[in-house]
Parts: C-alpha cells; structure tokens; sequence
C-alpha cells in the first residue's frame, strides 16, 4: 500500500483520504494512519504543487549552479551546503559526483540577479574554488509532471 | 457495375461492428471525451522498442519460419508454461500470429464445418460470431448474467451441447464485461465438456491484466490441454496492440493445419515485432506489473464513481473495462450512449455492441489517465442529473 499511496500523492497531493482508499481498496482510516506514519517518520516531507509559471508570467529566471568547493577539515560539504540553503532563491541543492560538488538550482527574478546572486553569495563563501552558471532556457517535466502538452489521442475505437 | 452482385453473400451479410457507429459520431464532434477505447494508453515498454530498433539496425527485415522465429516459440513455450504449468512444443504447437485476432480467426476456420455449432458466451469481444458465420458455422450463444458476476456456468453449457457442437469459445478475462473464471469456475466446465469431441478455444488476451486472484487457465485442468487452442498475444499485457502480435498453443494435430491457412493467407508474422516480443516474454514483468497497478487504481476509482452516481457498477476483476448497468435511467442502451455523446461529448460503448444480453449495460474503458476518466466522470454526473431533471 505504501508504494501506491506515494505513487498517487506525488502526481496529486491534493486527493482526500476518501478518494485514495477508494483508489487503494482500504479504509480512510488506513489512509490517514498511514499517511500520518509517512509524515511523522520523514518520508513524507511536504505537499508541493507543480506550477507552470510561464502561463502567468516570465517574470523569472532560474539556473543551475556547478559549484567546486574544497571542504574546510572540520566541516565538510554539509557546512557550506546548509550555509548556502537558508537563501530563499535556492530551490534545491545536491552533493553529486563528478566534475564538481554541489548542485545548486536558484530562482531569481532576472539574470543580474543570479550573476550578483553568485558573485557576491556564493563565489565569496570560504571553501568555494569555482562556479558555473547554466540558464534553463525550457521547462519540459518537473517533479514527474510534464509541462509540455501531451501528444493527441491518436487512439480508435473498435 | 452492380456491386450487390459481386460482394458475396457472406460478406454483406455481417453487421458492422456496434462499436465503429460511436467512433464515427465522435470523430464529428469537437471535445470529446472518449471512455471507448479498447487498448493500452501506455507506450510499449522502452526495452522492446530499443530490442525493434536493434532488430532494424542489424537489417532483421525478411519473413520469418511460418510458425514464427524459433527463438520466439520458445520464449512462448517456456513463458506459457510458466504461468500456466503446461508445456507446448515449440517445434508443431506454437504459432505466432497476426494478434491474437487471426489466432481465434485460424483456429474457427481449422475446425469449424458449414453447420457446426460453435458455442460464444456473451457479452464478448466483437469478433467471434462474425468469424464463426464466414466458415458457415452456427453460433449459440449463451447469456451471462450480472447475477453470476457474468461467468459461464456448466449448467448453461449443458443446455446448449448438442451432437453438433464442435467448439466453445471462452473469452475470459472478458471483453466487455471484465469477467473472470477462477479455477472453481472452471472445474465443471471441463467436467461437462469430459468424454465429448467438444474444442475449446480459450481466448486469454486478458491473462496478465487480473486484479484480484491472479489469472488461472483452463488448460492447467486436467484432459484440457488435447482439447484446447490457448490464445493469448502481446497486445494487451505488453501495450503492443500496433505491432500486431499474438499466438495460438494447441494440438500438433489441429495446428499443423491452421499452419497451412497461416501460411497462405500471411507468410509470417512481422519480423521485427518478433524480435521486440522476445525481450517483451523476458523481462517486463516489472512493466507489467506497474501496467496493473495503475489499472486497478482506475478500476476501483470508476466502480465506486458509477455505484455513486446510482448506476450499479459490477466490480471487474480482469482487462480494463467496467460494465455499468444504466437500467435505472430508463434509456436504452443506445439511447444512452447517443444522448450521452451529444449532450456532454462523452463516448462509452453500448453493451448491445457485445451481444443482444449487452442491453441495459455500458463499456467503459479504463485505458485512459485518472485526470481524464475524472472529467468524464463529472460530465456523466451532469448528463444523469440533467435526465432526471428532464
Ligand atoms: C477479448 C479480445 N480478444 C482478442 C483481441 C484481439 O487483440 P489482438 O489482435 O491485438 O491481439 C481483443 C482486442 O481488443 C480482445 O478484446
């Protein structure tokens, strides 16, 4: 049941407990003990909704940032990354492997605001050696929701 | 020219199928939301379209052996046998055919005689009796009940065996009704078909898409294997309805003279979806299994969504459709599916495309997102308030 519950509420957070045991073939209760298990051991994090912000405005710029850093001895990676997360600009960061360290993407409301965003930020935290810059230029699929317009039905019936 | 007299009898006599009138109103209409399809709305998986590709690139693009490529039989031996516990010989049992379509179309047309009878429980999928009256054979067809959960009982068999049937057709899971029999079910069907020169042909294209049990076949039954053709195809399980793919297991006796019509009328199954089936047997059942998942979620939602909306809903256990009886809005079931197609652009299939016993039921299929089936289910929800009203 665990799997399916995540399943439906990661493409739709916003379904009641009553359409989901429908759904599930269980109870609401079984539901919403299970959905309050999921939040109280972490897994579930938070409900989110998945905007396609274009349609109302392009009033935004987001990019993502390579970021090379040479972790300090004590603190390591989580330091600089915990530093770097309290800026509401930054919508997600990952440590990853590879050609550098962490990944970081921002939303910001013009391209002088990311290009101060990164000098002035992140390129002056102790630790960072370089950083790049990339501009989505395209939003296809977020969070497993696809953004572009689905192909037609080319179905018959027979 | 007069055409009348060119078209042969037997070809302007069939009725077009009850399914292809709603097809062509739709088309005419603007926003339309259709509940009428009867295939997969998943691509098929990426392994065996990448296994097509490579099958492309290496220039795999001559017919195959009649029967199929032998690596592909025995995938289908060692795969049936799997699920079903009964071994066919690759080499004389097994034949890869055009879907399972032409399996059911060669085995009517290997067996039945001008005046055969051929027993078809209905509601089922459109095919049968047409095919069964171009060989000349007779269909007797046999009326399942909402009260037995629309399986076929041995009591209705019984009634219907004459000296001259020569085959039962089992369409189970079944198309439109989304039916099963279970091994229960099935037990005294073949007890009462025991001792006669009955065939069965057991139309299995529904096997892997079951919800409750996990589907069980009437060839696992002892006796049954000599007396059955085992349909089943890549279509449904696989979402490989385009690649036109299937295949009958069955007697030597009987399939090496279907063999023959399959090698006039077709050569060889198509090449590269041959190659890609391989891979499909193998190793999607992961595929598969997410394919259910995602199926049973819909099935769930639609019966409780009808029996809501107050039209009594059958809970199905297999293929994707739910089968609604819409009695309690006094239309018929033409009537139905018209109004609700003009009034609210929402297409669903008459029970009566299935069989005259189809009255007072609707198909509708659940091959579609649960954010489509939910739009058509508010507009059904007005069109039924809007009747009432009226
Ligand atoms: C019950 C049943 N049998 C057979 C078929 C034929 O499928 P295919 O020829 O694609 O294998 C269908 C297709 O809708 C079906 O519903």
């Amino acid at each position: 049941m665990t799997d399916r519950l995540m399943k439906l509420l990661k493409t739709n957070a916003r379904l009641s407990n009553a359409e989901i045991a429908v759904m599930l073939g269980a109870t609401e209760k079984e539901v919403a003990d299970k959905i309050a298990e999921l939040e109280s051991a972490g897994v579930i994090k938070g409900y989110t909704t998945v905007f396609d912000e274009d349609v109302v405005s392009k009033d935004y710029v987001r990019a993502v940032i390579e970021l090379k850093v040479t972790p300090k001895a004590q603190v390591g990676y989580d330091a600089i990354a915990r530093h770097i997360a309290q800026y509401t600009e930054v919508e997600n960061i990952y440590l990853v492997s590879g050609g550098y360290d962490l990944s970081i993407t921002l939303r910001c409301h013009s391209l002088k605001e990311v290009s101060d965003y990164v000098a002035q930020r992140l390129a002056t935290i102790d630790g960072v050696v370089s950083t790049t810059t990339h501009f989505f230029l395209q939003k296809y699929k977020e969070s497993g929701i696809m953004l572009i317009s689905e192909e037609a039905d080319e179905r018959v019936m027979q | 020219m007069d055409y009348s007299q060119i078209v042969s009898k037997k070809a302007s006599g069939l009725k077009p199928s009850g399914i292809r009138k709603y097809f062509d109103i739709a088309a005419k209409l603007d926003n339309v939301i259709s509940l009428g399809i009867g295939e997969p709305d998943f691509s098929t998986p990426w392994t065996v379209r990448r296994e097509a590709i490579k099958a492309l690139e290496r220039g795999k693009t001559i017919y195959t052996a009649n029967p199929g490529l032998i690596s592909l039989r025995r995938s289908i031996s060692a795969y049936t046998a799997e699920k079903t516990g009964v071994t066919y010989d690759p080499d004389g049992e097994i034949i890869v055919t055009v879907g399972g379509s032409e399996a059911i179309d060669l085995t009517v047309r290997t067996i039945v005689e001008p005046g055969d009878e051929v027993i078809i429980p209905e509601p089922s999928f459109v095919c049968y009796k047409p095919i069964v009256e171009l060989t000349g054979g007779i269909p007797v067809i046999i009326e399942t009940k909402e009260e037995n959960s629309f399986k076929l009982t041995a009591q209705q068999l019984k009634e219907k065996i004459t000296d001259r049937t020569k085959l039962l057709i089992l369409p189970y899971p079944n198309n439109p009704t989304g039916a099963v029999m279970t091994k229960r079910d099935l037990e005294p069907i073949a007890e009462a078909l025991k001792g006669t020169d009955i065939m069965v042909l057991t139309d299995e294209i529904y096997s892997e898409l079951t919800y409750g049990q996990k589907h069980f076949s009437i060839i696992s039954l002892p006796g049954m294997k000599e007396r059955t053709v085992y349909v089943n195809g890549f279509s449904k399980a696989f979402a490989m309805t385009g690649w036109r793919l299937g295949y009958m297991c069955g007697p030597k006796e009987v399939l090496t003279h279907a063999l023959k019509i399959h090698q006039f009328g077709i050569m060889s199954s198509p090449t590269v979806s041959q190659y890609a089936a391989i891979e499909a047997l193998s190793s999607c059942s992961e595929d598969v299994a997410n394919m259910v998942s995602e199926y049973d979620m819909r099935r769930r939602y639609l019966v409780d969504a009808f029996n809501r909306l107050g039209l009594r809903c059958f809970m199905p256990e297999g293929a994707f459709y739910v089968f609604p009886c819409i009695k309690s809005t006094g239309l018929s079931s033409d009537a139905f599916c018209e109004k609700l197609l003009y009034s609210k652009r929402v297409a669903v299939i008459p029970g009566t495309a299935f069989g005259d016993c189809g009255e007072g039921y609707v198909r509708v299929s659940y091959a579609y997102s649960l954010k489509h089936l939910k739009t058509a289910v508010e507009r059904i929800a007005e069109f039924l308030e809007e009747l009432k009203n009226a």
